[in-house]
């Protein structure tokens, strides 16, 4: 059993990391009162520009890398990829006061599209074999492991054996919820996702909070998708690798009810229930790991049900989540 | 700058706006194509046309793609006319497929035709209706959140139709079920005039004049306009706004069952997880870019059905990405999306200079 | 006072909401160390204009100057900047936040993060005006008072120099709006400029120094509130001499019998709260009986339960189809009660959001309570296109067409349509609450003829109002409502606003929500 688990944890992390970058980076949107279902886009667009730096940089610099530009560049190129993507959700529904739902959809098939034509134009470049484009070097910078963990045997191998992007996953999410709670941006980023007219009234910027966090948002989940690139799958990009991890991170924002830190523990849950199915022994029936693929979203859906039964105030969706903001409405 | 609400637009200038749009968004993806790829945007058009209508074959099956998309879209607007945000069409239609498909495979050779047929289709109806009416029963009685609980219910539906994918999987090993009833055609839907795909275009064509007049002239679309208003309204006409949340997902959902069924039984024979191809969401946007008017998402859909054919072609005569009409997709998603705002809203400028005068 | 410098001075404002207009070449001085009233009808544009001051509104056209500098304020923020502080009528307040997170809410200041300091700092100021607030409770506890109390502490903790507030006292019982008058006092004492929006005479007379009138989105004149009477500031604000001379038949005999009789009703909302506690009266047919009380004091629970909307904790509600012959109406919903054949017509207070549907034209408002009329699973819009159409022709309704959405129509407009579908219906029971709010006199006066119609006809009339000018002149009996139960029930023939205003407030006011 500590064997297993020895094994199974660190597999469920770096499976959480994506989800815990993302669901953050729609909790903090969301607070301000965005629902961005553009956030699945928004990840692949984050991978796909980290791939796209971080192959040039591979191909410009030779077999040298500088470790510094190595982890740079692409995550640079993320940073302003998911900025881009941030600013036009914004541009769409804070100015242009366009339905949430339907721009988030549109940035989704607008992001993947764009991922995997840049996937796939990288992988006729390099004339590949199989339909994939290796940058080991640039992943070989972000999987550096902490120097000491390997000497802390199974305590290493649980808490210590990650890259650097999967700390500062966690990093964020604290960040994120000490800033939300304990900060007066905080405060003041919550009155507008709840009650943008009292916002307004009160003097606070609501345009100015809800493109800054948002477009932070994008950019937080965007890291998600760098993580998954060069992290998790070893630097290799494939066309629809990353899957549906990004609709899996809005499940979870409900699951852990609007909170960055409950998210961290949450969004391991979820990476062990995404992978559970490996460790279920099953024997030759393939049919059922199918079914244990599910957990994720059923349990997701159990608790989107018993927080609505128990409907205490705090538990809630943001009051104005998902409907625009207009001054003059009346 | 001050924006204010319009009060009505007349509808002639409020279409050449949305034309407009479409316009100088093919023209921004002409541009992005040139500079991306180096091809001349002319070119790259003329190879979508010829994608889309360039044979026969090639009508047909856009007239497939359009149909089957247009029938998901129907399927949606009665919820999004009620403010439900049903984001769960994939799964719906997921699941009416799987019930055409179990139906085809087990009871395949125990039927005759026409009783298998009618079998699979109220299968199909109910497995969708099944589908949109757990969420739509907790949202009537607990109020829990529709968008995310149907969004939640698709991959749900995704893996269930996995699962039987393997169970069912044809020859063993191949990860797929493959055509089902290949010698008997059993279940299959007959070819009505020159095409397979006729009967599908011509049953979603009735479809979408049934769809219109529920909404327009039934008492039970007459009630969906109320609840989509106002919840107190609908209380004070004594209409049971929980009982109409129930119905008219289930109406939703077994259109969607429908399209399934249409997709199963007409055209594909079998089934798998992609069979609903992310319709359940460029629906949700066909519907809502549509005003929720039927009449209006038979442009909806022909104008993404399009892009998709032309992507297609594009792959192959350019070696381009496939995906590469997503891109194209999206960014005229997002102008039509962002031009609704001027159909809407007027702007006023006012200089800085006009006011700091008066200082 | 006058040759001072004005703190807010306002020439020329115009503004207009569609084809509304609310504003016209508005002109408005607000000094230092005084309390101005600004005086007007419903409907008049004093919100409208107070709006422009705070940045909700920005003005078509016309000047703002603070303490002689010409101004620009197009946001909130700017409203702040230049120490103005607005207290609305609705209040803007974050439900799920605490008092103190609400009062710092958008405050700029220095250095880390608070809330304990701030805490003290609402503390003082609480204990300097003798306000009672606990910092750490939520707004979603609160009672309607306390809210606007944490608006008031929320203005003075930011430093308001200019504070107006929007119909403070609808909402208050007398002792509170006493508390409030102190305080705004004390304000003055500080040198502060205050504007108080009203429409009520005696509360300009107890607080104002100055008073502004406004009518019909004009300004009319001022006065120095000392040097006024009552029946000047009236004849300002209505533009003419008015006792209102609503018509009052007397009942005919022939139909006098109990229509709706009501016992022993108690209500609960959804929350818990009593709002009607043990509620007993008749209304008899042929008679307009008038509603008065504090809003929220549970006027609108009462008619939605009759409606048959509002679940009843206890009592009896019978419907009398003859003198002997009772049905009882709880437990049943507004189609089971028209199924029974009971004809029973509801003016809701919220009239878009309740009674009509805005997106809707007023055809297909008309078939809102008859669109199952018919066998067929299709609606029958004939006979409500019919109906629109003598409806838009018999009262007068201004609108572009009967396919125009009713959302467009001004608020006059749309009153006249749910009045003309309620009444259409040949009812014996109408129930109305605010029928006249934000009407121009014009329709009100029709919309009274209407009621004295139905009255006529022998309909069992239930008017609630908030004008006791109108209930008293208009109404037979008056039931005063004060915290949700009856304080008494009046004749309209021999009461007086005075006594009417007495119990309204009798039982401690209406405090509930």
């Amino acid at each position: 059993m500590f064997s297993f688990l020895v094994s199974f944890i660190p597999r469920a992390v770096v499976q959480s990391i994506p989800l815990l970058f993302g669901s953050t980076g729609e909790i903090v949107s969301e607070k301000s009162g965005n629902l961005n279902l553009g956030i699945p886009g928004v990840m692949y667009v984050g991978g796909i520009c980290g791939v796209i730096g971080a192959f040039f940089y591979e191909h410009s610099a030779g077999g040298e890398l500088n470790p510094a530009l190595g982890i740079g560049i692409p995550l640079l190129c993320c940073l302003v990829g998911s900025l881009l993507m941030g600013l036009l959700y914004c541009f769409l529904t804070v100015n242009l006061r366009a339905n949430q739902n339907v721009t988030g959809l549109a940035m989704t098939t607008f992001g993947v599209g764009f991922g995997n034509f840049f996937g796939g134009s990288l992988i006729k470049l390099v004339g590949a074999e199989i339909p994939t484009i290796s940058l080991s070097a640039t992943s070989h910078l972000y999987r550096t492991k902490l120097p000491f963990a390997e000497g802390l045997g199974w305590f290493g191998q649980i808490f210590f054996s990650y890259g650097f992007l999967a700390y500062v996953a966690i990093i964020i999410a604290v960040a994120a919820s000490y800033m939300l709670n304990h900060t007066r941006a905080g405060l003041q980023l919550r009155a507008v996702g709840e009650d943008p007219a009292t916002a307004d009234a009160a003097g606070i910027g609501i345009t100015r909070y809800k493109y800054l966090a948002t477009c932070s948002g994008c950019m937080i989940a965007g890291l998600g998708g760098l993580y998954y690139v060069m992290d998790y799958a070893n630097g290799i990009w494939a066309n629809d690798a990353f899957g549906d991890r990004g609709w899996l991170a809005i499940a979870l924002v409900i699951f852990t009810i609007w909170r960055p830190n409950v998210s961290i523990f949450a969004s391991i849950l979820f990476g062990g229930l995404y992978i559970l199915y490996i460790f279920i022994p099953t024997g030759t029936d393939l049919a059922v790991k199918e079914l244990y693929k599910m957990l994720p979203y059923v349990v997701t859906i159990v608790v989107l049900v018993i927080s609505s039964l128990r409907n205490k105030r705090e538990n809630q969706p943001p009051e104005h989540l998902g409907l625009p903001y207009f001054r003059e409405d009346r | 700058m001050h924006i204010t609400k319009r009060k009505e637009m007349p509808i002639g200038q409020a279409i050449a706006i949305r034309l407009g749009a479409i316009v100088v968004a093919l023209v921004v993806c002409g541009v992005l194509t040139a500079c991306l790829t180096g091809l001349n945007p002319v070119d790259v058009y003329a190879a979508m046309l010829k994608g889309a209508f360039g044979s026969p074959r090639k009508i047909w099956v856009l007239l497939q793609e359009i149909a089957i998309l247009l029938c998901v879209s129907l399927a949606l607007t009665p919820a999004f006319r009620m403010k439900f945000w049903n984001l769960g069409g994939e799964g719906q239609v997921l699941m009416g497929g799987l019930a055409s498909a179990a139906c085809m495979l087990l009871l395949g050779d125990k039927l005759p035709g026409p009783a298998l047929i009618a079998v699979m289709f109220v299968t199909s109806l109910a497995a969708g209706a099944v589908w949109a009416f757990i969420p739509a029963m907790f949202k009537a009685r607990w109020n829990t959140n529709e968008t995310l609980f149907t969004l939640m219910m698709n991959y749900v539906a995704t893996q269930i139709v996995a699962f039987y994918t393997i169970r069912w999987e044809s020859p063993k090993g191949s990860g797929k079920i493959g055509v089902i009833n290949q010698a008997s055609h059993a279940g299959w839907l007959p070819q009505v005039g020159p095409s397979k795909y006729l009967l599908n275009i011509l049953l979603v064509a009735i479809l979408t004049v049934l769809v219109y007049v529920y909404l327009k002239y039934t008492k039970q679309g007459y009630e969906i306009s109320v609840v989509g208003e106002s919840v107190n309204t609908a209380r004070y006409a004594g209409i049971k706004v929980e009982r109409v949340i129930l119905r008219t997902l289930l109406v939703s959902g077994a259109i969607c069952g429908f399209a399934g069924f249409l997709l199963v039984g007409g055209t594909d024979h079998t089934i798998t997880t992609t069979i609903a191809g992310g319709r359940g969401f460029t629906a949700v946007m066909v519907s809502w870019l549509a005003g929720f008017n039927p009449a209006v998402m038979v442009f909806g859909s022909f104008l993404l059905a399009f892009m998709d054919a032309g992507a297609g072609e594009i792959s192959t005569a350019f070696m381009l990405n496939h995906s590469f009409g997503d891109i194209l997709t999206g960014i005229i998603l997002f102008f039509i999306i962002g031009c609704e705002f001027f159909v809407n809203y007027k702007v006023r400028f006012e200089s800085k200079r006009e006011v700091a005068e008066g200082v | 006072m006058a040759q001072q410098q004005p703190a807010i001075r306002m020439r020329n404002i115009c503004k207009s909401f569609g084809s509304v207009q609310a504003n016209h070449n508005m002109n408005l001085d607000v000094y230092r160390g005084e309390i101005l009233a600004l005086l007007g009808e419903n409907g008049s544009g004093k919100t409208t204009l107070m709006n422009m001051l705070s940045g909700i509104y920005y003005p078509d056209s016309g000047t703002i100057e603070i303490d002689g500098k010409r101004v620009n304020i197009s946001s909130p923020k700017d409203s702040f900047d230049y120490g103005i502080g607005m207290i609305h009528q609705h209040f803007k307040l974050v439900n799920v936040f605490t008092a103190a997170e609400n009062i710092v809410l958008g405050v700029k200041e220095k250095g880390k993060f608070n809330i304990d300091a701030a805490v003290e700092r609402i503390k003082e100021i609480c204990d300097t005006y003798g306000f009672d607030v606990d910092p750490y409770q939520k707004i979603y506890d609160m009672s309607v008072s306390q809210k606007q109390t944490v608006e008031i502490v929320k203005q003075l903790y930011r430093g308001a120099e200019i504070l107006i507030l929007d119909e403070p006292t609808a909402v208050l019982t007398p002792q509170e709006t006493d508390k409030l008058f102190a305080v705004l006092r004390n304000m003055r004492a500080n040198n502060k400029a205050v504007v108080i929006i009203t429409h009520k005479l005696n509360e300009v007379e107890n607080i104002s120094d100055r008073v502004v009138v406004l009518r019909k989105g004009e300004y009319v004149g001022e006065m120095i509130t000392s040097e006024t009477t009552q029946q000047e500031m009236t004849n300002m604000m209505v533009g003419r001499q008015i006792s209102l001379n609503i018509e009052r038949p007397d009942p005919e005999m022939k139909y006098r019998m109990k229509r709706i009789v009501v016992k022993n009703l108690t209500v609960k909302n959804r929350e818990g709260v009593t709002k009607l506690d043990d509620v007993s009266f008749d209304a008899w047919t042929g008679e307009i009986l008038g509603i008065a009380g504090i809003s929220g004091s549970g006027q609108k629970e009462l008619l939605e339960a009759i409606a048959g909307l509002q679940p009843v904790e206890s009592g009896s509600i019978e419907y009398m189809v003859d003198v002997d012959e009772p049905v009882q109406l709880i437990g049943m919903d507004p189609v089971k009660i028209a199924d029974m054949g009971v004809a029973l017509s509801f003016v809701p207070e919220d009239r878009l959001g309740m009674g009509l549907v805005g997106s809707m034209g007023v055809t297909d408002n008309m078939m809102l309570r008859s669109f199952r009329n018919g066998p067929t699973p299709f609606t029958d819009r004939k006979d409500p296109k019919h109906l629109a159409e003598v409806v838009v022709d018999e009262l007068e309704v201004d609108t572009p067409g009967i396919a125009t959405p009713v959302r467009r129509l001004s608020g006059g407009n749309v009153q006249k349509v749910l009045v003309g579908r309620e009444i259409a219906s040949a009812p014996t029971v109408l129930l109305s609450a605010y029928a006249v709010r934000g009407l121009d006199v014009n329709s009100s006066y029709l919309i009274y003829d209407l009621l004295n119609m139905q009255k006529g006809n022998g309909v069992a009339v239930v008017y609630v109002g908030e004008d006791l000018d109108v209930l008293v002149e208009l109404c037979d009996r008056i039931l005063v409502l004060c915290g949700g139960k009856v304080s008494g029930i009046v004749d309209g023939r021999k009461t007086d606003k005075n006594e009417v205003g007495l119990m309204m407030t009798k039982l401690g006011g209406g405090e509930a929500q």
